[in-house]
């Protein structure tokens, strides 16, 4: 059981360390003043959740497993994040889309945790929902001004939209470890949350004058520890100076 | 609001009320809500805080700040983090608020008023330099996790939002 905790952990805290990545990547580098500060800002919203979750699963794991030693030292196929969260930043038209649509899934998904029977987890679900509605109001109010912006931003996110939707599914999919903490009573089942959340993001596009893709074929293996190309950049920038430098401090 | 019931010994409250949150030092942790309880418990005092945001970088360094202030009065302290039940900004004392106001910073407001002054409908949020309510929202996210950016029309002023936390 032990087990399954922890990698339902991971299967939690790993999306939100990756974004929380990819949103410090843009730390200094936001189109406006305003903006960049607000996506550093849920960047350490992030993370600040991620060392909750995974000091947590240091203390079940136990021996010299710290949180600092699952966020920089384990190995690619070891991370269960989802590939919708390791995407690129290719404009902002696309780290916006990224982050709503991941955000719109997080504020679901916390919204159940918080019912879990583990009391941990409960808390630390119950702490983020704050924070976590503050960057779904930033993220969808976003899609709203450039969907129904300009014609530029409009093809813009369209096109976001478009590239990123195929990411969506694997949001739902239930890993091993899902299915056992479910049945516990600890997990929560990600598979009832789809509808709603496609019901909901699909009204806010709507709102937002971009069109909902209509496709059936979607990108999976995040869960599995299958990435995409991108993971190995993100990890080699992220986990630099422990491998450098191994139990450096600040 | 919501009341929570903190367990403060008056006599390690005085020395609580020395250490600030370093991002807005006119705050004493007290006032701010942070300290849940603090007893002493065999000649250590125990003091148990609780963080404002997830990713509050603050919180480290009060921690530290914590054990110094017991230290020069000759007292161990062991600080205790937790996470439950989750920080509000009702926990923000009366003082608090008002040595809030004082620095610069507008109060938070309730939690339907501040919904409605960040996404913008209306103007709630009062300027704490000239107090006008003639204020505009220019961005959801401010210097800290906890703050949003407002800037007042009247006096032109920029300045820092607590962001309501329930």
């Amino acid at each position: 059981m032990n087990n399954n905790l922890i990698q339902y952990i991971y299967g939690i805290a790993d999306n939100s360390l990756i974004l929380g990545q990819r949103l410090g990547e843009l730390c200094g580098h936001g189109p406006s003043l305003e903006t960049d500060i607000a996506l550093t800002n849920i960047s350490l919203d992030l993370f600040g959740q991620v060392r909750s979750y995974y000091q947590y699963a240091a203390k079940i794991q136990g021996n010299d497993t710290t949180e600092d030693t699952i966020a920089f030292l384990r190995k690619e196929r070891e991370y269960k994040n989802v590939l919708l969260v390791e995407q690129p930043n290719a404009d902002f038209a696309y780290s916006i889309t990224r982050q709503f649509l991941f955000d719109m899934f997080h504020i679901e998904l916390l919204n159940e945790l918080q019912n879990s029977k583990d009391e941990t987890l409960a808390a630390i679900a119950k702490k983020s929902i704050k924070e976590v509605s503050y960057h779904v109001r930033f993220s969808s109010d976003w899609m709203r001004r450039l969907g129904d912006g300009t014609e530029e931003s409009n093809q813009r996110v369209q096109t976001a939209v478009n590239d990123l939707w195929v990411f969506t599914d694997e949001l739902f999919h239930q890993t091993d470890a899902d299915k056992a903490m479910v049945s516990e009573g600890i997990g929560v089942d990600v598979t009832q949350l789809k509808q709603s959340y496609y019901h909901k993001v699909s009204a806010i596009l709507e709102e937002a004058t971009i069109e909902v893709p209509k496709i059936e074929y979607f990108q999976k293996g995040g869960k599995q520890g299958i990435h995409s190309e991108y993971m190995g950049y993100i990890l080699n920038e992220m986990q630099y100076m422990q491998r450098t430098y191994p139990n450096m401090n600040w | 609001m919501t009341e929570q019931l903190t367990h403060i010994d008056p006599k390690l409250f005085e020395i609580l009320e020395t250490v600030s949150d370093p991002e807005i030092p006119v705050l004493s942790i007290v006032e701010m809500g942070v300290v849940r309880s603090a007893q002493m418990v065999e000649n250590v005092a125990e003091i148990v805080i609780t963080p404002t945001y997830s990713g509050c970088p603050a919180m480290d360094v009060i921690g530290e700040d914590i054990r110094l202030a017991f230290k020069q009065k000759g007292i161990e302290a062991k600080v205790v983090l937790v996470l439950s039940p989750a920080w509000t900004t009702d926990w923000i004392t009366p003082k608090g608020r008002k040595a809030l106001e004082k620095y610069g910073i507008a109060a938070p407001l309730e939690a339907e008023a501040d919904k409605e002054a960040l996404l913008g409908n209306k103007k709630l949020v009062k300027c704490p330099q000239c107090q006008s309510t003639n204020t505009k929202l220019v961005s959801q996210f401010g210097s800290t996790a906890c703050k949003a950016l407002f800037q007042c029309e009247d006096c032109l002023e920029p300045f820092d939002y607590f962001k309501c936390l329930k």
